[in-house]
């Protein structure tokens, strides 16, 4: 399976500079990425996607390189994409997220996802803009795996969501990741992160600070307030 | 009585036409945000084509068919040689369609002069109809215009919104990078459009250069009556064109046959009381 490697990068937008050299891999263990609001999470998601040009550095994925290409490239190199703010589609139905999307060589199918979030499949003629915060990123996540994606990139999927829902949520992923499925989180919710990544990548002022251990973090009141900002 | 009628069949079947001409103008804006000002150009590009065509085969419906296909990969060619790399850039786009547009009427000039033209139509549709209760007949050929436009709009309502490339372009539309962060190939995706919307244009401009006469300046009226529709309407919604189209034909011809020193003027007001209380148009979304 392919890693990827993200060195050196650096971002921004306009003349400023949001991240300052990133270097960062991910193999086969899920990991997630934390740190405050403004600390260029989001901004190194898109960077990866190439959302958001990367001003130095490069992003490779197995053999390619992602720097330079264009997101549908890089979708189709296997990177799976949940944006922040989860970015459903208000014209389109559930079901029609998911059909779009659908390959008749693809392992996921719509069905398997409607398996994996039974919720969905209730909701199916629904339009986009109709679903609950919950049920936007189940679709969210579900329209990222119709792409067959070897790494699943996260972004803050447990924000504005109730905590059931969260837990309900992290159930799900981590029964993604026992089957395999290679993660790269985003997020600012340290216990949802721990239910599926041991490895805490911190990220602050664009830059890396730490990698610590998801357990060490969630017993050190000291670590959290120095890395996230929470007590 | 017998006016009002007149007027209001007129109005009706001439929406049939802007329909026709504002439908290709929708999708392109509306999906790809291309504002493209040479739409009255492409519009009197087919007008001539299928003038040509069906001047030298004798038949109508070649004519229409050069004319819708000769337009769709002329639009195309344009899309991808000249607009593609500036197509989020609002002003360029504009300033290229309109270079676009002016050199397309100045050839067209040079080539087919400064006389009108108007395309005879398809003797099977060329008769009249008698309007029940009245003892007048209205010509077959216009009613049929509209029959076009209504099998036109099911057709395109049909494959946005119920096929899977429909879902796509409605997807498009919503959020474009999202689109091809999922790795859906938006370019591929784009290029069809302009080149249904292309095709588009050039049907309406066989069918309108048929019904109406056509020459030098009937690509400015079009792309007027056509971003009006749109504007009107909604940007991207076939719905919105179609009552956009009615307004702007239905009011338009009124304003032509009761009061027609103000024509102009009653519909820009039309146009500026809809944008004052729904910048959106009539069926668009909010921004």
């Amino acid at each position: 399976m392919s890693d990827l490697i993200i060195s050196g990068v650096e971002a921004g937008y306009g003349h400023v500079r949001v991240l300052h050299g990133i270097n960062l891999k991910v193999s086969d263990k899920p990991v997630a990425l934390m740190g405050r609001n403004g600390m260029g999470k989001t901004t190194l998601a898109q960077a990866i996607m190439g959302i958001n040009a990367t001003t130095a550095g490069t992003i490779t994925y197995g053999d390619v390189t992602l720097t330079g290409l264009t997101p549908t490239k890089i979708a189709q190199a296997g990177i799976g994409y949940v944006p922040q703010g989860r970015r459903v589609f208000p014209s389109l139905t559930v079901d029609e997220h998911l059909r779009i999307l659908e390959k008749r060589t693809s392992k996921w199918t719509a069905k398997k996802v409607y398996e994996l979030f039974p919720r969905l499949a209730e909701r199916k003629k629904n339009g986009g803009a109709m679903l609950s915060g919950g049920e936007q990123q189940m679709l969210a996540i579900g329209r990222a795996l119709m792409t067959d994606p070897t790494l699943l990139l996260m972004d803050e999927p447990s924000e504005g969501l109730a905590p059931a829902i969260v837990e309900h949520l992290g159930n799900s992923l981590r029964d993604l990741v026992a089957q395999g499925q290679r993660v790269l989180l985003i997020e600012q919710n340290l216990k949802f992160a721990s239910t599926l990544c041991d490895e805490i990548v911190i990220l602050s002022n664009g830059e890396i600070q730490a990698t610590v251990s998801s357990k060490e973090l969630r017993a050190s009141a000291e670590l959290q307030n120095k890395y996230l900002g929470v007590a | 009585m017998t006016q009002f009628i007149f007027t209001f069949l007129n109005g009706l079947t001439l929406a049939g036409l802007y329909f026709l001409v504002a439908s290709g103008l929708t999708l392109i804006f509306g999906l790809m945000r291309v504002i493209n000002l040479a739409h009255g150009a492409f519009y009197l590009l087919a007008g001539y084509v299928s003038w040509t065509i069906a001047d030298k085969t004798d038949n109508w419906f070649y004519g229409a068919v050069a004319g819708a296909l000769t337009l769709g990969v002329f639009g195309t060619l344009v899309y991808v040689l000249l607009l593609r790399k500036f197509q989020y850039e609002e002003l360029r786009v504009a300033l290229i369609t309109l270079g676009v547009s002016l050199v397309l009427a100045q050839a067209m000039l040079a080539i087919f002069g400064g006389d009108y033209y108007q395309t005879n139509s398809p003797e099977s549709v060329s008769f009249s109809v008698p309007i029940p209760g009245l003892g007048l007949s209205y010509p077959f050929f216009r009613i049929f215009v509209l029959i076009l436009a209504i099998i036109v709009a099911v057709g395109l309502w049909v494959f946005i919104s119920k096929t899977r490339y429909g879902a796509i372009i409605r997807a498009g539309v919503d959020d474009t990078t999202m689109v091809s962060a999922l790795g859906i190939n938006v370019q591929a995706v784009f290029i069809w459009i302009f080149f249904l919307g292309s095709v588009l244009v050039g049907f309406a401009g066989s069918v309108g250069g048929t019904t109406n006469s056509f020459g030098m300046g009937t690509d400015g009226d079009y792309l007027l009556f056509s971003l009006q529709v749109v504007i009107i309407g909604g940007l991207g919604s076939i719905g919105g064109v179609a009552i956009g189209s009615f307004l702007v034909g239905v009011i338009g011809q009124f304003a032509t046959g009761y009061y027609p020193t103000f024509a102009g003027i009653i519909t820009f007001a039309m146009l500026i009381l809809i944008l004052a209380f729904r910048p959106q148009g009539i069926l668009g979304k909010k921004q």
